[in-house]
């Protein structure tokens, strides 16, 4: 898809989520949800005595029937559906020739631990925070936006073995 | 008048149905333009490859003349919609953690998800890690409460900040995001890569 039509899409998704909804898109937030909601499971006792979750409960009685987690959930329908019809549908693992499968899991996990965790830190991640922020104008989308790209920017040359 | 939820014109369980249905756009949307490729995505960062910051700027463009409209005409209420909040040293902070994480691991985490669905086995194991890397901020939550509430500045809008309109803002969004797409078309011929193929299947 040309990259401007399929920018076009994305914006006017946006626009209706916030039509239909007042908010936006996200991801991590129904990331979070699933976490609360495992651990949760497993250590019943531990939620009952953390300040965190018990907060957290407090606003969402019950962490799997959000918003975000239903999004996500069209997400991935969304994208099987997409890859399907062109095609895309295969089990992979995607790296620059120079390195192994092994480097590049270890490095997806590296980088998903800081991903999640930067995305609590900084109250959302590249769609909740940096895409809606700057569509609604918020001084936090401008800001997180410019610290995202920025810092990926300025470390892309160390990683620079990882893709080219 | 919108948004709907606020305005009870449709129900809560409507609502998480067509965040559903909203999702499965997003999701499409992301796929089709190879969001779903972490070699993509990373490529904005070394200029080979800038659909990314192209899709991602035309967004934000689109996005903010059409809720700028929709707010002319009356079919949304401005005022209802949620703005992120701004406290200023997790926003940066946590946007800095996020960007180290992001050329290393080659996704977000929306972009993980729907590489995940057409089969990434690296955007599986980017969303095992990001699991743990959210467990880590709950487990750990005393440890950066202060650093996380530091410098709250309520949800500035950047047009009332500086004292203009939202259109007169919106402009230069558009003008930056202009400046933006002629960068991304410089950058893709000046850093093309024999072993790289743009658009590839």
């Amino acid at each position: 898809m040309n990259p401007y039509l399929g920018g076009a899409l994305l914006g006017l998704v946006l626009v209706a989520a916030f039509w239909i909804s007042g908010r936006g898109l996200g991801a991590s937030g129904a990331a979070k949800s699933v976490v609360v909601t495992g651990v949760k499971t497993v250590a019943p006792a531990h939620v009952e005595k953390t300040a965190f979750y018990q907060d957290y409960l407090k606003s969402h009685t019950n962490p799997m029937k959000d918003w975000l987690v239903f999004q996500m959930l069209g997400v991935v329908v969304g994208g099987f559906l997409s890859g399907a019809i062109a095609g895309r549908l295969k089990f992979t693992v995607e790296k620059s020739p120079k390195i192994t499968n092994k480097i590049r899991l270890i490095f997806a996990v590296l980088g998903g631990i800081f991903f999640g965790f930067g995305s609590q830190l900084g109250r959302g991640c590249t769609s909740g925070s940096a895409l809606t922020g700057m569509a609604v104008l918020s001084l936090s989308g401008f800001l997180s936006m410019a610290a995202i790209f920025g810092t990926a920017f300025a470390l892309a040359y160390f990683a620079r073995k990882l893709w080219i | 008048m919108g948004p709907l939820v606020v305005y009870e014109i449709i129900s809560e369980n409507v609502n998480l149905f067509l965040a559903f249905v909203i999702g499965i756009g997003f999701g499409f949307v992301l796929e089709s333009n190879g969001f779903s490729s972490s070699r993509r995505l990373a490529g904005m960062f070394y200029g080979y490859d800038t659909t990314v910051l192209k899709v991602f700027f035309t967004a934000a463009l689109v996005g903010s003349v059409g809720l700028l409209f929709l707010g002319l005409f009356k079919w949304i209420d401005l005022s209802s919609i949620y703005i992120n909040p701004t406290y200023l040293w997790s926003t940066l902070g946590g946007g800095v953690v996020m960007g180290a994480g992001f050329i290393m691991g080659g996704y977000c985490p929306g972009t993980s998800f729907c590489a995940a669905s057409i089969g990434k086995l690296d955007a599986l194991a980017f969303i095992g890690g990001m699991f743990i890397g959210i467990l880590i901020f709950t487990e750990g939550y005393p440890l950066w409460e202060g650093f996380y509430n530091a410098k709250f500045m309520g949800s500035p809008v950047i047009s009332e900040m500086i004292g203009t309109s939202r259109g007169f803002l919106t402009l230069l969004v558009i003008l930056v995001a202009l400046g933006m797409f002629w960068v991304g078309e410089w950058a893709e011929k000046k850093f093309a890569r024999d072993d790289y193929k743009l658009n590839q299947k």
